[in-house]
C-alpha cells in the first residue's frame, strides 16, 4: 500500500469555487492524500486536548461569578469537565472503532463463523458482535445471511444478542462516567449472556422453529467480499462514524451529565435505595421487566443510569436495567417475529432476561 | 432509464438513501425510476447482510449504511 497516493476512485468533481473555499478543500482532502500524517497529528491532538481538560474547566469555572466550594462551583466544574471529556473520548472510540469496523464487515464475521460447531463458537460470535457494525434495522437481514451460509442458530444467537449490548458507545460511556471496572464488568457480563443463551438457544434444537419461508430460502456459501481499502478510505470510514455516531447521541450525554452535575453538587438523600437497593429482592425481576419493553440505544440509557445510580440504587440491578433496555426491546422482537415463530421468540427472551436477571443478582451479592 | 431499488424495510438510514439518491440524481439531471423494496423476503432475495441496500438495473451496488455521496455521484 503507498499511503502517501491518493485513492483511487472518481476524480472529485471540480465545481465552481471560490477562492477562500480552495483552501478550506485543501484541508478537507488532507486526511485523505496523507494518512498516515493525519492519523500520528490526530491521536497528538487528541492526547494535548484531553490532558487540558482539569485545566481549562478549572479556569472557566474560576472565571465565573460563582464559588469553586460552593455546590454550584461543584457542580458547574463537574459539568464542564465531565462534558468535553466524555464527547473527547467517545469521538476518539468511535473514529478508532469505524477503522475497526471496516475489517469485520458483516460478510467477513459470516465467513468467519460458517460452518463451526457450537461452544467455541459462541464464544466468537459474542466477540465478534463488539467490533462488526450493527443497526437493529439489518437485524432480520443479518440472521437469515447467517443461517443461509451454515452458521449454527445458537451462534447466530450469541452475535445477535451481543452485538447491540455490547458496544463502543456503551463501553465508552460507562467507562468515562463510572470507571473501567463498571465498563470491564459490563463487557464480561453481557458477553457472558450472549454466550450462554447462545448455547441454551442452540441445545433446545429450534430449527423448526424458524419460519418456512426462512427454512426454504436457499443456502449460499460463505464468501468475503473484496473490501481492500486503503487507509484513506478508512479513515473516511472512521469519519462516516462519528458523523453518524457522535452526532446522534450527543444530546443524551449532555442530559446525562446535566443530571449527574446536578447530583453531583446537591447530593440529595439516597431514597432510591429502599427501592432499588441490594436489599430489595424483587428490585432485580423488576428492572428488567420494565426494561424490555422500552427501546433506547445505551447513550440514550445513561442519564438514567447516572440518576439512579447517583441515589444509591445497586449497581447490579442498574447494569441489569440498561442491560435489558439495550439487548430487549418491542420493536425488535415484532420485527424478529417476521422469521421466527413465537415459540422461538418466547425462547429467545425467556433465555436472554434470565441471563441479565442473574447478572443483576450476582453483582449485587458480589459488591 | 436507470432503475434504482432501495432495499431496507423502513430504517431511518433507509429513507435518507432514498432522499440522497433523488438529490443527486436530480442534480445530474439523470432519469431514473425510484422503488423502495420494504418485504423482507423480497430483500433477501438479493444476498445482502446489512440494509439500506441499492441494486441498480438488477446489480447490487452497495449494502450497509447510507452510501457516501462520491459513491451515488458516480452511479449516475
Amino acid at each position: 500500500m503507498a499511503p502517501e497516493m491518493l485513492p483511487a476512485g472518481p476524480a472529485q468533481p471540480a465545481p465552481v469555487r471560490r477562492h477562500g473555499s480552495s483552501i478550506l478543500n485543501a484541508a478537507r482532502r488532507w486526511p485523505q492524500s496523507h494518512p498516515r500524517r493525519f492519523l500520528g497529528l490526530a491521536a497528538l491532538a487528541w492526547a494535548a486536548a484531553y490532558r487540558a481538560l482539569i485545566p481549562i474547566s478549572e479556569a472557566l469555572v474560576a472565571a465565573l461569578p460563582v464559588d469553586r466550594a460552593s455546590h454550584l462551583g461543584g457542580s458547574l466544574q463537574f459539568f464542564l469537565y465531565d462534558t468535553p471529556k466524555v464527547l473527547l473520548l467517545l469521538t476518539g472510540i468511535v473514529f478508532v472503532m469505524g477503522m475497526v469496523n471496516s475489517y469485520f464487515t458483516p460478510e467477513r464475521t459470516r465467513a468467519l463463523l460458517a460452518g463451526r460447531t457450537e461452544g467455541v463458537a459462541n464464544v466468537m460470535a459474542a466477540s465478534l458482535g463488539i467490533v462488526t457494525p450493527f443497526c437493529s434495522c439489518s437485524a432480520v437481514p443479518l440472521f437469515i445471511g447467517f443461517v443461509q451460509a451454515g452458521v449454527p442458530l445458537g451462534v447466530t444467537f450469541s452475535f445477535l444478542i451481543s452485538a447491540p449490548m455490547v458496544n463502543e458507545v456503551a463501553l465508552t460511556l460507562l467507562f468515562s462516567l463510572f470507571g473501567w471496572r463498571i465498563a470491564l464488568l459490563y463487557m464480561g457480563l453481557g458477553l457472558s449472556v450472549a454466550i450462554v443463551a447462545g448455547w441454551i438457544i442452540g441445545r433446545l434444537r429450534m430449527e423448526g422453529s424458524l419460519e418456512d419461508w426462512v427454512r426454504n430460502m436457499p443456502s449460499v456459501e460463505a464468501r468475503v467480499g473484496d473490501d481492500a481499502l486503503t487507509l484513506a478510505e478508512r479513515i473516511e470510514a472512521g469519519f462516516a462514524a462519528v458523523r453518524e455516531i457522535v452526532g446522534k447521541v450527543w444530546p443524551y450525554i449532555l442530559v446525562g451529565i446535566a443530571i449527574g452535575a446536578a447530583i453531583h453538587g446537591y447530593v440529595p438523600e439516597a431514597f432510591m435505595a429502599s427501592i432499588m437497593g441490594r436489599e430489595a429482592w424483587w428490585s432485580v425481576p423488576l428492572a428488567v421487566l420494565v426494561g424490555v419493553p422500552m427501546y433506547s440505544n445505551a447513550a440514550g440509557v445513561i442519564p438514567i443510569v447516572q440518576a439512579l445510580l447517583a441515589k444509591g440504587a445497586a449497581l447490579g440491578t442498574v447494569l441489569a436495567f440498561m442491560m435489558s433496555v439495550i439487548a430487549l426491546s418491542l420493536p425488535e422482537i415484532v420485527i424478529l417475529r417476521k422469521i421466527l415463530k413465537p415459540r422461538l421468540i418466547a425462547t429467545f427472551v425467556a433465555v436472554v432476561a434470565s441471563g441479565i436477571l442473574l447478572v443483576g443478582y450476582v453483582f449485587n451479592a458480589v459488591l | 432509464m436507470k432503475n434504482v431499488k432501495v432495499l431496507g424495510a423502513g430504517c431511518a438510514n433507509c429513507r435518507n438513501t432514498v432522499k440522497l439518491i433523488e438529490t443527486i440524481a436530480a442534480e445530474k439531471s439523470a432519469v431514473i425510476e425510484l422503488e423502495k423494496v420494504e418485504d423482507m423476503q423480497k430483500i433477501m432475495g438479493y444476498g445482502i447482510l446489512s440494509t439500506p441496500g441499492v441494486v441498480i438495473d438488477g446489480q447490487v451496488v452497495h449494502a450497509g449504511g447510507v452510501p457516501s455521496r462520491q459513491k451515488v455521484e458516480a452511479w449516475f
